[in-house]
């Protein structure tokens, strides 16, 4: 066969996004009222109407048969729609369409389309949608607050503001397993060393009363967070996905090692502020930062996030002041972050060199929040690199499924198409999935196998063989 | 506004009647007492001591003006010089003849400068020419020479504690010659000289006895340390409670050094005073008074601004126990911005001196287990001072009563727990449950649940059955505090028992089964303990399984599925034949 007869393999990609409120034109002839935010906006009014009516319809039809779980998404051949109601009455479509194979036919006819319906997983999307809305939420506030605040223009002027960025920077075709979880990851360090950096972090909060919150992360991993669980998991992803790749990614051109070694710098170079002025000295400098929004007993706070930066270490602090904040964190933080860099490399030394991690697994635990993953390489702006096939990741993915069916601890072992084995284990809230690639072994072997990864790497915790 | 006072004199100062021309009053330092002679001693003498019972009154003979008089220890003996050749000597020991014997120096042409009692019947004199060392044998009424030398004296002080005699020689009188006595010997010690600030010409006599003062201090103080008075004038010294204090005569105050206290700004071995200037707290005394000086802590405590140096100085003092803990409370009351890092560098301070007690304590512990013949040095078991504040004292007078004050921000509270737990941390003390039972009690208080687990997660709050107890019972508030429950318990390897009897009152019967397998429990476990929580779930099929399970158990174990009537499960056999017949029971093996 000529080379220009190979087929074409296409993945899922977003089709279009929307927000709608069906409250707001519910007579005839009012319906483009309803529609906050449309993306693509080139699309014909007639058609956005279309589009909104159908989910609208949806939603009201399958609520008659269970009317407190409204419909999720809506499979159809060519695309899948997910459904998300975030607040009352305001409702978040996502439409992707589903990843297709293009073989090209002889004699000039056009391509045949081959759309691959059962490759992409509710789960997954659904709580891409899900983080659509929290991440507008952390730099906005709800869409309620907008509404008070200057009524339906607003929001629909914040909507178009947020998403239109936001959108682009989605990459449907790399979202897997991690996007369910919406993890964080922990650094490990010693007792001594977290004390040390408390101490820091409570001197810090005290001195300089502006500072409401503070989090230590390092190396793209979470030390210390004073914001509750739910703000930091997105301000998390904000952080990790967005904001440090972004600053880090010229500093790392041409390193795309998994275990990103720490950037050789020398001390004396202190922190700077990612978020704010880029150089304190310059007078004209912007001290602006950016907004977020934070949960409350009684409500939401709105504060600044303040990014400051020490080689691998950062700390984000929350409102408004510069100066007094460089000259009292910059030192002692650049003294932390080696005394941490130093326990980095231990810690490195012990679990061995460079090399392919032995074992290939995701973990995560419910209650805390903590993700570990030997599958995924570096994250950035652009693009999440896994070391294992999509199919793989999409047997995880049904894996994960059947784990939220049932609320028992649950152990299945998968034997995939490729020689490998995919095993997957759920103890009280804790998750496991270990892909093993051995040729010839035996249920019984791969067994084993996991129970000998879970002494090794799970020792400390409780979790049931 | 009264100026704070940190000098006192004692609670009962010696009172005596002031010295006139018909009454004498002279002190001995050995003893303490005042002696207050009227008329030579003729219409009686009054001795005073710091305690009622070494006061005596007596009358003597009036013989001549007595020049100095002194008690032996115990008060057997009581010397007086009248005479610069002579001392007389008086039995105070019942049954012993009473009437006066003399002694006259053995050295021609000497003149006694005075005498000290070393012993309760030994003596020294003390003349121009020399010292001589005598054994006093009050039933004979005689003395025997013991030893003497020959040295040109000045003058002399005598520091009784240690029994050392220092006599001031050569011309200057800057070149000091020590001696010292025990049990009927006497030692030359080797001598020293001080540095004159100006050497006068022609020689002559510069250094008095005024300018000298002797005193015993704890630890060794090899080389002299130099304390800047700034100020002149005449001075007396003292040593109270290991701190040298300088009373200036003209501006009727003192000053107070601490040699131990290292000034980074001065070179070494230089003082500056630790406190300003401050005059003793006065006393109304109707006639003269005579008494010890002790150092008042509390108003020490506002004098030195710098708490870091306070605690250093606090903890070299005698009963410095309770002062610093008021101090620690007060540093956290005040709530100032910006003490975290002064709480920081108290709490490490106590920590350090926490710690050295601790180790000397180990040390001791293994010397004595290791038994008392190896280590020719016996091991003297470490003295507990009252610098060694302990998490208990921390626990009960300072933290809390702080953590439940009011109006004080709990990120503030927070704070300084961690503190402390850093500082015990960082001197690798073990911290105390109690502790971390005040840390969680202050975080559920405020519904810091997320803080609590991230100090878990990261093992701040260390492993201990009672600790996973306590996670148990937030359960309710917390539900993730379960998991952080069954993790340490895991951990601490001992506590399978307690993670079964967990897993059972969830319900997970079949965990708990698994559980108890995989770390090779199984056989020894109580049947009866599973069967009931098996039976109710309600679940039959659970119960089956976990029935059949214990019956193989029973057949691996003993030949035979049946139950023990030992281990009375007798019902959930019934209950097992009433679910599924008697046929489903496993029968015993035919093989």
């Amino acid at each position: 066969m000529a080379s220009g007869m190979q087929e074409k393999q296409y993945t899922p990609s977003l089709l279009s996004f929307f927000v709608y409120n069906p409250t707001f034109g519910p007579r005839e002839g009012e319906e483009e009222k309803k529609i906050l935010f449309y993306h693509p906006s080139d699309v014909e009014k007639n058609e956005k109407i279309r589009n909104v009516g159908l989910c609208e319809a949806i939603v009201q039809f399958t609520r008659t048969f269970c009317p407190t779980k409204p419909a999720k998404s809506l499979h159809t051949q060519k695309n899948r729609q997910f459904f998300f109601e975030p607040e009352d009455n305001f409702w978040i479509v996502m439409v992707v369409r589903n990843p297709m194979i293009e073989k090209p036919n002889k004699d000039g006819k056009p391509p045949t389309v081959e759309y691959q319906e059962e490759e992409i997983l509710d789960t997954v999307y659904g709580a891409v949608v899900r983080e659509c809305y929290s991440m507008y939420k952390l730099f906005n506030g709800t869409f309620g607050r907008a509404m008070e605040a200057g009524g339906v223009e607003l929001l629909i002027q914040k909507l178009e503001k947020f998403f239109y960025r936001y959108l682009q920077t989605l990459h449907l075709q790399s979202c897997d397993l991690l996007d369910v979880f919406g993890g964080i990851s922990f650094f490990p360090l010693d007792k001594m060393t977290y004390l040390k950096i408390q101490s820091f972090v409570n001197r810090v909060e005290e001195s300089l009363d502006l500072i409401k919150y503070t989090a230590f992360l390092y190396n793209d991993q979470l030390i210390w967070s004073g914001l509750e669980q739910d703000d930091m998991r997105i301000l998390y992803k904000y952080l990790t996905t967005s904001l440090f790749p972004r600053h880090s990614e010229p500093e790392l051109a041409g390193r795309d090692s998994p275990l990103r070694p720490e950037v050789a710098g020398n001390l004396l170079h202190y922190g700077r502020f990612l978020t704010g002025p880029t150089n304190l000295k310059d007078p004209e400098a912007k001290f602006r930062f950016p907004k977020i929004f934070v949960s409350t007993d009684d409500g939401y706070e709105e504060l600044h996030l303040i990014v400051y930066k020490v080689r691998q270490t950062s700390v984000e602090l929350t409102r408004d002041f510069c100066e007094q904040l460089d000259g009292l964190v910059g030192p002692q933080l650049t003294l932390l972050a080696s005394d941490i860099c130093e326990q980095f490399t231990i810690n490195r030394r012990i679990s061995g060199p460079d090399k392919e991690p032995q074992f290939k697994f995701i973990y995560f635990n419910h209650m805390n929040l903590a993700e570990k993953s030997t599958i995924h390489m570096r994250k950035t702006a652009s693009v999440c690199l896994t070391s294992v096939h999509p199919d793989l990741m999409k047997i995880l993915g049904d894996i994960n499924c059947d784990f939220a069916r049932v609320d028992e601890d649950e152990e299945i072992i998968v034997k995939a198409m490729t020689d490998y084995w995919v095993v997957g284990k759920k103890s009280d809230q804790r998750e496991l999935y270990v892909i093993l690639n051995q040729k010839n072994a035996n249920l019984i072997e791969v067994n084993e196998e996991v129970k000998r990864l879970c002494a090794t790497q799970f020792n400390n915790i409780f979790f049931l063989d | 506004m009264g100026e704070e006072h940190y000098l006192e004199l004692c609670e009962s100062p010696v009172q005596f009647e002031h010295a006139s021309n018909v009454n004498n009053v002279f002190f001995d330092e050995a003893n303490k007492q005042v002696f207050a002679v009227r008329s030579g001693g003729a219409t009686g003498v009054v001795v005073k001591g710091p305690e009622d019972k070494s006061s005596v009154a007596f009358r003597m003979d009036d013989k001549g003006e007595v020049k100095c008089i002194k008690f032996s220890i115990g008060n057997k003996i009581l010397a007086v010089q009248r005479t610069s050749k002579s001392v007389d000597f008086i039995n105070f020991i019942p049954d012993y003849p009473h009437t006066e014997f003399t002694q006259e120096c053995k050295t021609k042409n000497a003149s006694v400068l005075g005498f000290c009692w070393t012993n309760w019947n030994e003596i020294v004199f003390i003349t121009d020419q020399g010292i001589e060392f005598y054994q006093v044998f009050p039933d004979k009424r005689s003395l025997k020479l013991l030893k003497s030398q020959s040295i040109n004296v000045n003058w002399y002080q005598y520091c009784p504690e240690t029994a050392v005699i220092l006599l001031s020689t050569t011309v200057q009188g800057n070149i000091l010659q020590p001696f010292a006595f025990r049990n009927g010997t006497m030692s030359k010690m080797s001598k020293f000289e001080i540095e004159l600030p100006v050497v006068p010409k022609p020689a002559k006599l510069s250094l008095s006895e005024r300018d000298i003062a002797m005193a015993t201090m704890e630890g060794a103080c090899k080389k002299s340390h130099v304390l800047k008075l700034n100020t002149t004038g005449k001075f007396a010294l003292n040593i109270v409670d290991n701190l040298v204090v300088v009373h200036h005569q003209s501006s009727q105050t003192s000053l107070i050094f601490d040699i131990k206290l290292k000034d980074p700004d001065c070179a070494v071995n230089t003082h500056q005073p630790v406190l300003p200037a401050r005059s003793i707290h006065p006393y109304r005394i109707p006639l003269s008074g005579v008494g010890d000086r002790s150092v008042k802590l509390p108003p020490t405590v506002n004098l030195l601004q710098d708490k870091g140096k306070l605690m250093d100085f606090l903890l070299r003092r005698r009963d410095c126990k309770m002062v610093i803990l008021s101090v620690c409370s007060q540093i956290l009351e005040g709530g100032e911005k910006g003490s975290l890092p002064v709480v920081a560098t108290v709490f490490d301070k106590l920590n350090q001196v926490y710690k050295e007690y601790l180790e000397a304590e180990q040390t001791y512990t293994v010397a004595m287990e290791s038994g008392p013949s190896r280590g020719s040095a016996a091991q003297k078991r470490p003295v507990r001072t009252q610098a060694v504040i302990d998490q208990s004292d921390m626990y009960t007078h300072v933290l809390s009563s702080f953590t439940e004050r009011k109006g004080v921000s709990h990120k503030f509270i927070i704070a300084v727990l961690m503190e402390y737990i850093r500082s015990l941390n960082q001197f690798q003390i073990t911290v105390q449950h109690y502790l971390y039972e005040l840390v969680i009690k202050t975080l559920v208080q405020h519904n810091l649940f997320y803080m609590l687990h991230q100090f878990l997660q990261y093992h701040v709050l260390s492993d201990s059955k009672p600790l996973a107890c306590l996670l148990l019972s937030l359960e309710s508030t917390y539900p993730p505090a379960h998991q952080l429950s069954l993790d340490m318990l895991k951990r601490l390897s001992t506590a399978n028992d307690e993670i079964v009897e967990v897993l059972l009152s969830k319900q997970q019967v079949l965990g708990a089964l698994r559980f108890i397998r995989s770390v090779g429990g199984h056989d020894n476990v109580s049947a009866r303990k599973f069967l009931d929580a098996a039976q109710q779930t309600g679940d039959q099929m659970l119960f089956y399984t976990v029935f059949r399970s214990f019956q193989q158990r029973n057949q691996r174990l003993r030949g035979s599925p049946n139950f023990n009537p030992g281990e009375h499960c007798e019902e959930h056999v019934v209950h097992f034949k009433q679910l599924f017949g008697d046929q489903a029971l496993m029968k015993p093996s035919t093989v």
